[in-house]
């Protein structure tokens, strides 16, 4: 068992701390205030992390992207955390589903997309099937050689600077056993497709600047050519490239979480009442202890379960397990980190009450953390026949 | 166009580690890293090949022990080779005999240029570029801001205190890059991956024909007789705005002969 990481992936960590450090960090307080980024410096992002080469970096190398493994990947986006969503999330990460393209695809989306002349979005919740994705009535009728699709999509993460979305319909119904059970299929639908409008969601508590919006399909129609993976096949597409979301998701938990923290222990350090240092009370020097207990702890969940994956073993309840540990420690850290500096804690001079706002949407997007523990729960009991 | 470029790797300077009280000198069994001083010269050798379309950026660096992590920092971020000098008799060497070690590997490269830093961040003596070139018998500039190759020939463009002297030198030439003068690439994850596997000549004295009497502690011509904290900076001036800030700020400036 390895602990340390290799040079390389030292390498690559300090590489994208620098760049964060360079050309996100100095953006954070603009984005928080404007609750937008600014299409210059979307441009800006996107066009000087393509220029470092960090962008794309799940993608393989044959393909244009950096060709990291996952936990080399983990580390990335780790440091990433270390700054606000709206901000790093634009040096893209393709999804890995658009690696199911073929033919066409390819040159039409999946290249281009690592390139960073395209953006995609991945569009399966809508108001009525959050969890229960495979209830959604958003459907796709078959007709000649095209598709007709109706229905809305919401919370659909930064539609509004992709432009094409992956999205999830229903193409039908199969009996089974336990009942009828709706087929689902992934289409590649571009943003200029008659039918289809892309228009603004909610305003969130969490991560300001980044957008989530509606996708409302009024018959519209795309070729049967669009189809990711099969038809009827959606949900197999999706369960073989979507399982480092997760792992996404808690790896960039983590650098939100060194942060929090260290914000906490330079004060806890520094700050005096009563005529001491207050990390000096063991309620806060504690408090300390278990913070940095749970980070390791999360990190270490993490990092496991991306190795599982370079492996080809790592399960879903291991990505689950991770994705619950890494966004609860979180909340824990950035709410004890607030508890730790008191007052100043919540003004918006540190990135304490940003970072204790933005964890919240962690335990609810990329599946609950109920749904994670079902999840978990149902890989240890079905075996057992219950 | 080979480009050779000089680099140390020294101790971080956000983590320096002590000084050795009895050599008076830097400990340097920590992790050292590509000084930064030098990536400027780096990014200016890539730039140079890029814009040659041939050739490539080959890394000359003396150091104990082997260590090759700052050498893989300039390696990702694009030059092809490396040549790297360590020798235990090396320890104690003084710039004379760091540039006798360099110049003796850079004489094994064929190179067109030889770039350099101004100074080290840590050595900061600022007397290795000239003394690479005396005993290559090559010409040389200092300080420069930009060099541009026209046939077998540097323009080099060397910052002054008003401004800078356009000068011009014949090919192979050793010129030394300022701080600061073009934006350091960030190594790329695919750079960073390929530095693994480029190749690293690592040659001791004898390899390059060097009496390890002329070296070192055994050859150093310059000696460090004392080393003392440096003084704290005093506290300065705070001055409160009743209405004549800017008026007392000009007299301050004034008194400085600054303005
Ligand atoms: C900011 C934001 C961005 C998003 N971006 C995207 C996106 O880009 N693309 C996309 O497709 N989706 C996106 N989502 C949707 C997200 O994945 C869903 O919000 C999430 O899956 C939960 O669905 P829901 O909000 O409808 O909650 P519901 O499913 O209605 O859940 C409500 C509550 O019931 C619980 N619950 C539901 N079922 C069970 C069960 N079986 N057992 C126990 N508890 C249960 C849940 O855990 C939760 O506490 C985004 C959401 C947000 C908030
Ligand atoms: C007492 C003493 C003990 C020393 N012990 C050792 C030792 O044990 N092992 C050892 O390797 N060195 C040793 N050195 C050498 C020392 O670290 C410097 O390399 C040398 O003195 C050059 O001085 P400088 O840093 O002031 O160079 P400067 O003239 O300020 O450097 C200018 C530029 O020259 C180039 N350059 C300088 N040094 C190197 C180098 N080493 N490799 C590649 N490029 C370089 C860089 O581009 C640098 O920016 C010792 C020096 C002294 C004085």
């Amino acid at each position: 068992m390895e602990f340390a990481p290799t040079d390389e992936q030292e390498m690559v960590v300090d590489t994208v701390r620098a760049f964060v450090e360079r050309e996100l960090v100095p953006y954070e307080d603009e984005v928080e205030r404007l609750g937008d980024v600014s299409r210059e410096l979307v441009e800006q992002i996107r066009e000087r992390s393509l220029a470092a080469g960090i962008y794309a970096a799940n993608m393989p190398a044959d393909l244009g992207g950096g060709g990291l493994d996952n936990v080399t990947m983990a580390m990335v986006d780790r440091a990433f955390g270390w700054t606000q969503y709206a901000l790093h999330y634009i040096v893209a990460r393709p999804s890995n589903i658009l690696r199911a393209c073929t033919g066409d695809q390819v040159d039409e989306y999946l290249l281009p997309t690592i390139r960073g002349e395209r953006v995609d979005c991945l569009a399966m919740s809508e108001p009525g099937a959050g969890s229960d994705v495979r209830g959604m009535t958003c459907r796709a009728t078959r007709d000649g050689d095209d598709y007709v699709i109706n229905g809305t999509k919401h919370f659909i993460s930064h539609a509004d600077l992709a432009d094409y979305t992956i999205l999830f319909v229903a193409t039908g119904e199969e009996q089974t056993s336990r009942g009828p059970k709706k087929l689902i299929t992934s289409l590649l639908v571009d943003h200029d497709t008659p039918g289809l409008e892309v228009v603004p969601g909610y305003n969130c508590v969490s991560n300001r600047g980044y957008h989530n919006m509606i996708l409302n399909f009024d018959d519209c129609r795309v070729p049967a050519s669009k189809v990711l993976g099969e038809e009827h096949r959606g949900f197999e597409v999706a369960n073989e490239w979507l399982g480092a979301t997760r792992l996404q998701v808690a790896a960039i938990c983590l650098g939100r979480a060194d942060r929090a923290f260290r914000v906490a222990l330079e004060w806890a350090a520094d700050r005096e009442q009563f005529g001491q240092k207050i990390g000096r009370f063991q309620g806060v020097s504690f408090k300390l202890a278990d913070m940095q207990t749970k980070l390791v702890e999360a990190e270490l969940m993490t990092y496991r379960a991306a190795w599982l994956m370079d492996e080809g073993r790592m399960t879903d309840g291991d990505a689950a397990m991770a994705k619950i540990s890494s966004t609860e420690m979180l909340q824990f850290v950035a709410d004890e980190a607030i508890q730790v500096l008191g007052g100043m804690g919540l003004m918006d001079e540190l990135p304490l009450e940003r970072i204790w706002r933005d964890a919240r949407v962690d335990r609810i997007w990329d599946g609950t953390s109920e749904i994670q523990r079902h999840i978990v729960s149902r890989q240890l009991l079905r075996p057992l026949g219950s | 166009m080979n480009v050779v470029v000089c680099v140390k790797q020294i101790p971080d300077p956000a983590d320096p580690g002590q000084m050795d009280p009895e050599t008076r000198t830097l400990k340097r069994d920590v992790k050292l890293i590509l000084d930064e001083s030098d990536s400027y010269g780096v990014e200016m050798g890539l730039q140079l090949v890029d814009a040659a379309g041939e050739g490539e950026v080959v890394l000359v660096s003396m150091v104990p022990n082997n260590e090759v992590s700052g050498l893989r920092t300039a390696l990702a971020m694009g030059a092809g080779s490396a040549v790297l000098v360590s020798d235990e008799a090396l320890a104690g060497s003084d710039a004379l005999s760091t540039a006798k070690v360099l110049a003796a590997a850079i004489r094994r490269c064929e190179a067109d240029l030889i770039i350099t830093a101004t100074e080290s961040s840590d050595g900061y003596t600022g007397t290795v570029p000239v003394q690479i070139a005396e005993l290559l018998d090559l010409p040389s500039a200092t300080f420069a801001k930009s060099i541009e190759i026209d046939g077998d020939v540097a323009k080099v463009q060397r910052q002054t205190e008003d401004g800078y002297d356009e000068i011009e030198c014949s090919l192979p030439c050793v010129v030394s890059v300022t701080a600061g003068v073009v934006e350091p690439r960030y190594p790329s994850f695919k750079g960073i991956m390929a530095a693994k596997n480029k190749p690293v000549d690592e040659l001791d004295l004898a390899a390059l024909g060097i009496d390890p009497a002329t070296v070192g502690w055994a050859g150093a011509r310059q000696e460090i007789v004392d080393i003392a904290e440096a003084p704290a900076g005093e506290a300065g001036e705070i001055i409160h705005d009743e209405g004549d800030a800017h008026e007392r700020i000009l007299a301050f400036l004034d008194d400085l002969k600054i303005l």
